[in-house]
């Protein structure tokens, strides 16, 4: 096999397991240290800079580093990632001083941003340290967009979403709230130098077509428009017989909002099998803990009346059935079922809608009524617009929002300073030896056998009560340094020097997971079948050396190293050494020269 | 410094036939010095007895005193263990395998524990064919208290101090050979592809199955003057490679090929020769052993490998036709089998 290029950024950014996953490649690892040395202002300002909304995020990210996680696959559950940074942002001091400084002196450049959501406000902050003059249109009273309208204040309270948001006012863009912009052209036509939409996804999906859908209106929501009227007080009561329909999260944050509101019997009812629901396991898990009942392999057939009244719903039965392709089809098994309500909230999904958007300003639409952008300069067909968020490529989540916005601060940049957007700036990373002594490390090598320590809950009852109530308690200190003690530090690589290497086999042998192979050399797959241990994870990657005396080559297999440092340790001549490895996404260009916030992890 | 290495391991490994995981046949973490030879031993050893099934609550490990006699401090930590007097290694052996035959014995000696201060209890220990493994874990010079030369050291050979040693080495399979041991085989500690499948060979050998385990010390004696250092053991090793044809109830494979001859290429431009297969070597006889080990010695390379073993080997207990069974076994009415029993035995002297 090709000998490893340790020098291009990607290699070891694909070992540090969550960083990789996480759309905005939060340095993950290095912050859970920073928790562990109860060093929480640095460790939010560390993510602050990835992620603009650690409080919010350690609330409600999607997580996608858990799953992605290298200690799931040692032991059954990952590390707690995003309750850990929820630790960070709830246990730092004040952190304003920190903050970017915005220049007074601006750059001359105007750019309107049209929606106040994540990706928004990301390019906003991205953008306002750069000088832009920023104009923030939204039609909500108040910023943070689907994260204020959507989400539950018993999943994310106010105050933090205010906290983080405010951040990014204080920088000063000129915020137009309650303003919804019904022309896209006229926006053009103010002469901004550029334009970002981040109008979101914002149109729920309905039943139009269902038996008694328009003479039961008054009783049928749309879930999303629902939550969203709940969260501006517009909506303070549902009826006591609720049933939601839809499996996604969306779902569970309307059953448990209509538990809060008044539901006294309140059941989610899906068309798919419970393991096959869109929402996430811990939203299902939340909303079966406060005894919502989930009635899968239903499918809504027709809303029933009485008198002109809901009184109930019908369901077909169905069973899922896969064909060779583990393609799946619902197959009605022929029985019919009735569910009685008085209101039924429709949770079903979520599409783009830009009606707002002229269709000849230049801007092209596919054939879904979608804007075309480039996935990578998000930049639409009409240069001075780009796209980011739900709007760019449909409903996904405040994390994905965040990298789309960094990104797209970056085309922004790029253009009006006349430069191409396709020259994106490299990530900037670095390889620091964790070396102290002889056979000591910066870092807490040791791996704790712990299982995942569970994040307590308010009580049951109370929150129930009181739909501001925060669910979730989060992690007192002492259970944080327990948790974060559980992150293997993939960041910390293992780097070899084939040049010093005696071939004595320390490493191999003293190795817990027989990680490392000295072995004739081979293609991927002969290698693979042949080394110490099965080799069958290929996204983990052999970092391959040449060079050895007797010919041979060190194949190491990333899949389940633990970057415990004993193969450093063994190894009598040095020719392994622990380097922790920084790998940071380039915020906008200027920024390249300039961190937006100064961390050092330091010695100890 | 780490004082514990984590519990888990690859979670795709598979246990043995016997249900145990190969982290069941490991011991504690080693505190020998970084990249010595004895602990890629000890990783060859747990490897073997994990391969070959054996249960670790039936094996003793005994061993002498050295950097190598500590070994097996780091490897069957569920087994049985005797760390003994230097050079005493074989007496302790001796003693429990007489009072419990079934059990597996796996000695662990160095060159300084055996060649010199315990020289005679190893001479004896192989004339009576006990049934053990005896290893040695070969790195010519008293590692522990420093690197000064040992009864292998060869004549020439400087380790870090940069003496030449004046002294004949002693050979010891040549030794083991002369002496009566039923299995003799060379290995180098950074070459467990013939290792392993040698000890799981030799511990299925009935009577005295002895390994010297070339195994350089990294602190030492691995020098560029020394005939014990890595490149040195490496670049003139050659294999008998006998070791797939062992007459065994199961099969043992290596991946050598007999017969084949293999070239390295060195940084250096150098060739190192590997000679798979010696075909002047017949294994069951000792003369042919020791002809070839010469033959190699003069050549100035080390033969390594299987070089001799006896199929008709009968060990201690057979020669001597003591008791079937372990000791423990035996009731009290054998254990004090009374007046009338001991009458007997008198009347017999009279
Ligand atoms: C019920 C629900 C729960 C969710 N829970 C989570 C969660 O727990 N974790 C997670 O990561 N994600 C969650 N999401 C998804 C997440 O909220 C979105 O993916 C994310 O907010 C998208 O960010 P955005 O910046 O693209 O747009 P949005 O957050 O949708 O913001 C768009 C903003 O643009 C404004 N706007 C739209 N059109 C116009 C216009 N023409 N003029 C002026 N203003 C306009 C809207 O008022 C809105 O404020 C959830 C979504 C829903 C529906
Ligand atoms: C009776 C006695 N004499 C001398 C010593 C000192 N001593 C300890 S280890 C050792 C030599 C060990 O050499 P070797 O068996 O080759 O082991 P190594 O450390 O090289 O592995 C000596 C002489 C001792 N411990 N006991
Ligand atoms: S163990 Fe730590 S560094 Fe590794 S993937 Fe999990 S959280 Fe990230
Ligand atoms: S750090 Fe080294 S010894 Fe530890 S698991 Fe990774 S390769 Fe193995
Ligand atoms: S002194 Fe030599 S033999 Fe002893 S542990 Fe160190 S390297 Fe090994
Ligand atoms: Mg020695």
């Amino acid at each position: 096999m090709r000998p490893s290029d340790i020098a291009e950024p990607e290699h070891f950014h694909k070992v540090v397991d969550c960083q990789y996953a996480c759309p905005a490649h939060t340095p993950v690892p290095q912050y859970i240290r920073l928790i562990a040395q109860q060093r929480y202002s640095e460790a939010y300002l560390l993510n602050w800079e990835s992620n603009v909304f650690p409080g919010v995020l350690g609330r409600t990210c999607d997580r996608p580093c858990e799953p992605a996680c290298r200690r799931g696959r040692v032991e059954e559950e990952p590390v707690a990632i995003c309750r850990l940074k929820r630790v960070a942002a709830d246990f730092k001091e004040d952190i304003k001083a920190q903050l970017p400084t915005i220049p007074e002196q601006k750059n001359g450049k105007r750019v309107a941003l049209i929606g106040a959501g994540p990706a928004a406000l990301t390019v906003a902050r991205d953008l306002a340290p750069l000088g832009y003059q920023l104009d923030i249109y939204d039609a909500q009273p108040k910023g943070g967009g689907f994260m204020r309208s959507q989400i539950p204040s018993f999943r994310l309270p106010a105050a933090v979403l205010d906290e983080e948001v405010g951040y990014i006012l204080d920088m000063g863009p000129t915020t137009h709230f309650n303003h919804y912009v019904d022309s896209l052209k006229s926006i053009v036509d103010k002469g901004y130098d550029a334009v970002f939409v981040g109008s979101g996804a914002p149109r729920g999906r309905d039943l139009p077509n269902l038996p008694g859908r328009q003479e039961a209106d008054s009783d049928i929501h749309i879930g999303i428009d629902w939550l969203a009227n709940v969260a501006f007080e517009h909506t303070k009561a549902i009826g006591e017989k609720v049933i939601v329909l839809g499996g996604g999260n969306t779902a569970m944050d309307c059953c448990r909002t209509a538990l809060r509101l008044g539901g006294t019997d309140v059941k989610v009812i899906v068309r798919s099998p419970f393991d096959e629901m869109k929402a996430s396991a811990w939203e299902k898990e939340d909303a079966i803990h406060e005894d919502i009942p989930i009635i899968d392999n239903h499918v809504p057939s027709e809303f029933v009346l009485e008198s002109g009244k809901l009184v109930g719903m019908r369901f077909d039965k169905v069973e899922a059935q896969y064909d060779d392709n583990g393609k799946r089809s619902l197959v009605p098994t022929g029985e019919q079922v009735f569910y009685p309500c008085d209101q039924v909230l429709v949770a079903i999904g979520q599409e783009n809608a830009f009606p707002w958007i002229e269709r000849d300003i230049g801007i092209e639409f596919d054939k879904w009524e979608c804007p075309v952008v480039d996935a990578t300069s998000f930049q639409s067909t009409l240069p001075q617009v780009f796209f980011g968020g739900d709007a760019a490529f449909g409903p996904k989540n405040v994390i994905t929002a965040v990298a789309h916005g960094h990104q797209a601060a970056i085309s922004i940049d790029l253009f009006c300073q006349g430069e191409s957007v396709l020259q994106r700036p490299a990530p900037r990373t670095n390889l620091i030896s964790q070396k102290m002594n002889i056979h000591d490390w910066t870092y807490d090598n040791g791996v704790a056998s712990d299982l995942r320590y569970v994040v307590p809950l308010a009580d049951k009852q109370q929150a129930l009560a009181d739909r501001r109530l925060e669910v979730e308690l989060g992690f007192d200190v002492a259970t944080a340094y327990q948790e974060a003690e559980r992150c293997l530090n993939c960041d910390v690589q293992t780097v070899f020097d084939a040049a010093n290497c005696i071939e004595c086999d320390a490493c191999a042998d003293v190795c817990p997971t027989s990680c490392i192979n000295f072995t004739a050399d081979g293609d991927e797959d002969d290698l693979r079948g042949r080394l110490n241990a099965p080799s069958t994870n290929r996204d983990q990657v052999l970092y391959i050396a040449d060079g050895l005396k007797t010919g041979r080559i060190m194949a190491k297999d990333e899949n389940v190293c633990l970057h415990c440092g004993l193969c450093a340790e063994r190894c009598p001549t040095g020719a392994w050494d622990m380097q922790q490895f920084n790998y940071q996404v380039t915020k906008s260009a200027e920024l390249l020269a300039v961190p937006l916030v100064q961390i050092q992890e330091s010695v100890g | 410094m780490s004082y514990a290495k984590s519990t888990f391991r690859h979670p795709a490994l598979q246990p043995n036939a016997l249900g145990y995981s190969k982290r069941d046949y490991e011991g504690g973490l080693s505190t020998l010095c970084a990249g010595c030879g004895h602990d890629s031993v000890g990783a060859a050893i747990v490897q073997a007895c994990f391969e070959a099934n054996i249960e670790p609550h039936k094996v003793a490990k005994i061993s002498g005193i050295g950097c190598s006699s500590k070994t097996p401090a780091y490897f069957l930590g569920k087994s049985h263990g005797f760390n003994s007097v230097h050079g005493r290694m074989p007496s302790v052996a001796t003693g429990a395998n007489m009072a419990n035959r079934d059990m597996i014995y796996l000695g662990v000696s160095g060159d300084g524990d055996s060649a010199s201060i315990g020289f005679g209890q190893f001479a004896h220990v192989n004339r009576r064919n006990l049934n053990m493994l005896y290893m040695v874990e070969n790195n010519g010079c008293y590692g522990l208290t420093k690197g000064q030369d040992s009864a292998t050291t060869d004549v020439g050979s400087a380790s870090k101090k940069g003496v030449a040693n004046p002294f004949t080495a002693i050979d010891l399979c040549a030794t083991a050979l002369e002496m009566g041991a039923t299995f003799v085989a060379r290995s180098f500690s950074g070459d467990k592809e013939q290792l392993v499948p040698l000890i799981k060979a030799a511990l299925r050998h009935p009577g005295f199955a002895f390994i010297d385990v070339l195994s350089p010390c990294v602190t030492f004696n691995n020098t560029a003057t020394s005939t014990k250092s890595y490149d040195y053991v490496r670049e003139h090793a050659a294999a008998t490679g006998a070791i797939d044809v062992i007459p065994m109830k199961e099969e043992i494979t290596t991946d050598y090929q007999p017969g084949h001859n293999h070239e390295v290429t060195l940084h250096d431009g150098s060739v190192v020769h590997l000679y798979k297969g010696d075909v002047e070597l017949d294994v069951t006889s000792r003369d042919s052993a020791q002809a070839a080990i010469r033959r190699h010695q003069s050549e100035g390379s080390v033969l390594t490998g299987l070089l001799y073993m006896d199929p008709q080997s009968r060990d201690f207990h057979q020669m001597v036709n003591s008791i079937k069974g372990p000791l423990r076994d035996l009731g009290e009415s054998a254990l004090c089998p009374g007046q009338t029993a001991l009458d007997a035995i008198n009347a017999s002297f009279r």
